[in-house]
């Protein structure tokens, strides 16, 4: 966002207590913050009327609260909406929000761009142009209308979220903390192509659910749709995950997109079976939406039901993504602000 | 916090800059490798490591590491600032961007040329093309190497200063403006994202299947 100031959103309710004292302010003017922060959508410090207006006065010549609001929805046929935001000096970012009955899902954005380069998706091709911070990811959520029914939280926009791990666990922490956005930390999940220091510190420290990107179990393969696997092989992600009690309620589950001819044969069945049978998880078949110069094709839905039905008799429950924002280019790999980020250059703004 | 690299102490033998802010910090090596692989590096045994490539030969004595100055982070300043036998921490190799001895094209941006060095220095610059991209003359690191050797398969494109012997434009220009890249042949890229997926799109365009591709990413 377009501020000098050091912002609000994104701090914990410890953090707020502190720089309360340190403003010379009663303690609890800490748990006010957090409250009007993360329980509310004020835009202005002169909105929380439970704080003094000497301490806003304070407040607000120090810091500026980090909550701005989206600049365009698109909104699809099936009720997605793409939510667009300029985070300020070329930092645009998307968030998709996806109805399902009672089950209302935010799709957030962790970076702007993605340094991940992978084959298949559309964020990759526009290449990196800076992190989010906590109060960036968090506003995706706090500034939508919809914030209020928001039942589960993915990390699955853009950005490789463990190549930004302090604020995505910053975020998290604040999602699911009872003074935050009191959200289920098994209603939260985080997804990865596999970034295994990262993710062990995820592992340890978060409860919240973990999915990471598979897509072929095979190295040789897998290495050419995903370059990070030159670096962390999915084997030695997999053999990570099993060295952690994932415990009961936190789920891990692997994403898959079906690629026609690539990654949806009997041969990858079986390997997938070999690659998982110690880990407690599911895996999530992804329908490919396809990208411009990609020589990559959708399988077909009956290979996709066919695949589904020989992992599940293999044992690994397996489910089938619905495909959800297509009109919209909302759709699972598809968000980019790419030209927008190129328009803001040409205008002579710098990356942030 | 615990990280899944372990990482040991190796003491440094020397530092040059190459360039400005560009360095290459060399220690004694302490274990094997195979040439293209990465190793983590830290200021502290406890610390997370940056992955950074190799860029000496299998065979030889020390281990370099081609290195330019973050200004936004922690570690490369301080790298910077090592001098002969003082402390580093790094992993032990590891990683899949390796070479073989077939016919290939290297292509890097920036300091991604280190695994091709590395490879360079191990003997697989035979039948292979090298395209290193930079934004000034002085970016095209270890060119003495390339250039000895390869003659006119070692290609340098400068995309903000101009020389006779240099092409002047970017690495993704001068791919559009080839029209005889073998199809039947391995493509290495490495070096930032942005140049890895423009490349990697326009040799698709090109033909070339896409798994005869491999990229390694600077992260």
């Amino acid at each position: 966002m377009l501020t000098e100031k050091e912002t609000l959103l994104g701090k914990t309710r410890d953090e707020l207590t502190q720089l309360s004292l340190d403003l010379g302010l009663p303690s609890y003017t800490g748990n006010q913050l957090a409250y009007w922060l993360y329980k509310t959508a004020v835009e202005s410090f002169d909105e929380m009327t439970n704080i003094s207006k000497k301490a806003r006065a304070i407040l607000n010549e120090k810091y500026d609260l980090g909550a701005f609001p989206p600049q365009s929805v698109k909104e699809s046929l099936d009720g997605t909406k793409k939510y667009l935001f300029n985070a300020g000096k070329a930092k645009f970012i998307e968030a998709a929000y996806i109805p399902d009955g009672d089950r209302h899902t935010l799709c957030v954005s962790s970076q702007v761009g993605c340094k991940m380069g992978c084959l298949f998706c559309m964020t990759g091709k526009q290449g990196f142009q800076g992190q989010l911070d906590a109060g960036e990811i968090l506003n995706q959520l706090r500034s939508i209308p919809e914030r209020k029914l928001m039942t589960n939280i993915v990390y699955m926009g853009m950005g490789e979220p463990f190549d930004n791990l302090e604020a995505v666990m910053r975020s998290t922490a604040i999602l699911t903390a009872e003074y935050g956005f009191a959200i289920s930390v098994r209603k939260v999940t985080v997804s990865t192509i596999g970034i295994i220091p990262a993710m062990k510190i995820f592992l340890e420290q978060s409860k919240c659910n973990l999915a990471v990107s598979l897509h072929s179990p095979f190295d040789e393969e897998r290495r050419k749709l995903m370059p990070i696997q030159n670096v962390y092989p999915v084997k030695d992600v997999v053999d990570t995950i099993t060295q952690y009690d994932i415990g009961k309620y936190r789920r891990v589950s692997f994403e898959y997109i079906m690629f026609k001819g690539i990654n949806d044969t009997r041969r990858h069945v079986n390997e997938l079976a070999r690659l998982l049978n110690k880990v407690n998880c599911r895996m999530n078949l992804i329908r490919f939406h396809t990208i411009p110069g990609t020589p990559l094709e959708g399988s077909d839905e009956d290979t996709i039901l066919d695949f589904q039905a020989a992992l599940n008799t293999k044992g690994i429950t397996t489910t089938i993504r619905a495909s959800r924002g297509q009109d919209i280019e909302a759709a699972c790999g598809l968000l980019s602000t790419k030209e927008l980020v190129k328009q803001k250059k040409e205008k002579g703004i710098p990356d942030a | 916090m615990k990280t899944k690299l372990k990482l040991t102490r190796v003491k440094v033998i020397r530092q040059r800059e190459i360039a400005p802010s560009v360095f290459v910090l060399s220690f004694q090596r302490p274990w094997d490798f195979t040439a293209g692989q990465v190793i983590g590096i830290g200021g502290h045994e406890n610390d997370e490591a940056r992955l950074y490539s190799i860029a000496s030969g299998e065979l030889d004595d020390e281990v370099d590491i081609l290195y330019n100055i973050n200004p936004d982070g922690k570690l490369t300043p301080w790298m910077a600032q090592l001098n002969t036998a003082d402390t580093l921490w790094v992993s032990e190799p590891f990683g899949s961007f390796t070479g073989s001895g077939e016919p290939g094209w290297w292509i890097a941006s920036g300091t991604g040329i280190a695994p091709f060095v590395s490879m360079f220095r191990t003997g697989l610059y035979k039948n292979k093309k090298v395209i290193h991209g930079g934004r000034n003359l002085q970016s095209f690191y270890f060119h003495e190497l390339f250039e000895n050797e390869l003659k006119d398969n070692y290609i340098r494109c400068c995309s903000r200063e101009q020389s006779p012997e240099i092409y002047n434009g970017r690495i993704t220009q001068y791919l559009r403006e080839r029209s005889d890249l073998p199809t039947n042949e391995k493509y290495y890229l490495c070096g930032s994202a942005e140049m890895v997926v423009d490349a990697r799109d326009i040799l698709i365009e090109k033909g070339i299947p896409f798994d005869n591709i491999v990229s390694e990413i600077y992260f």
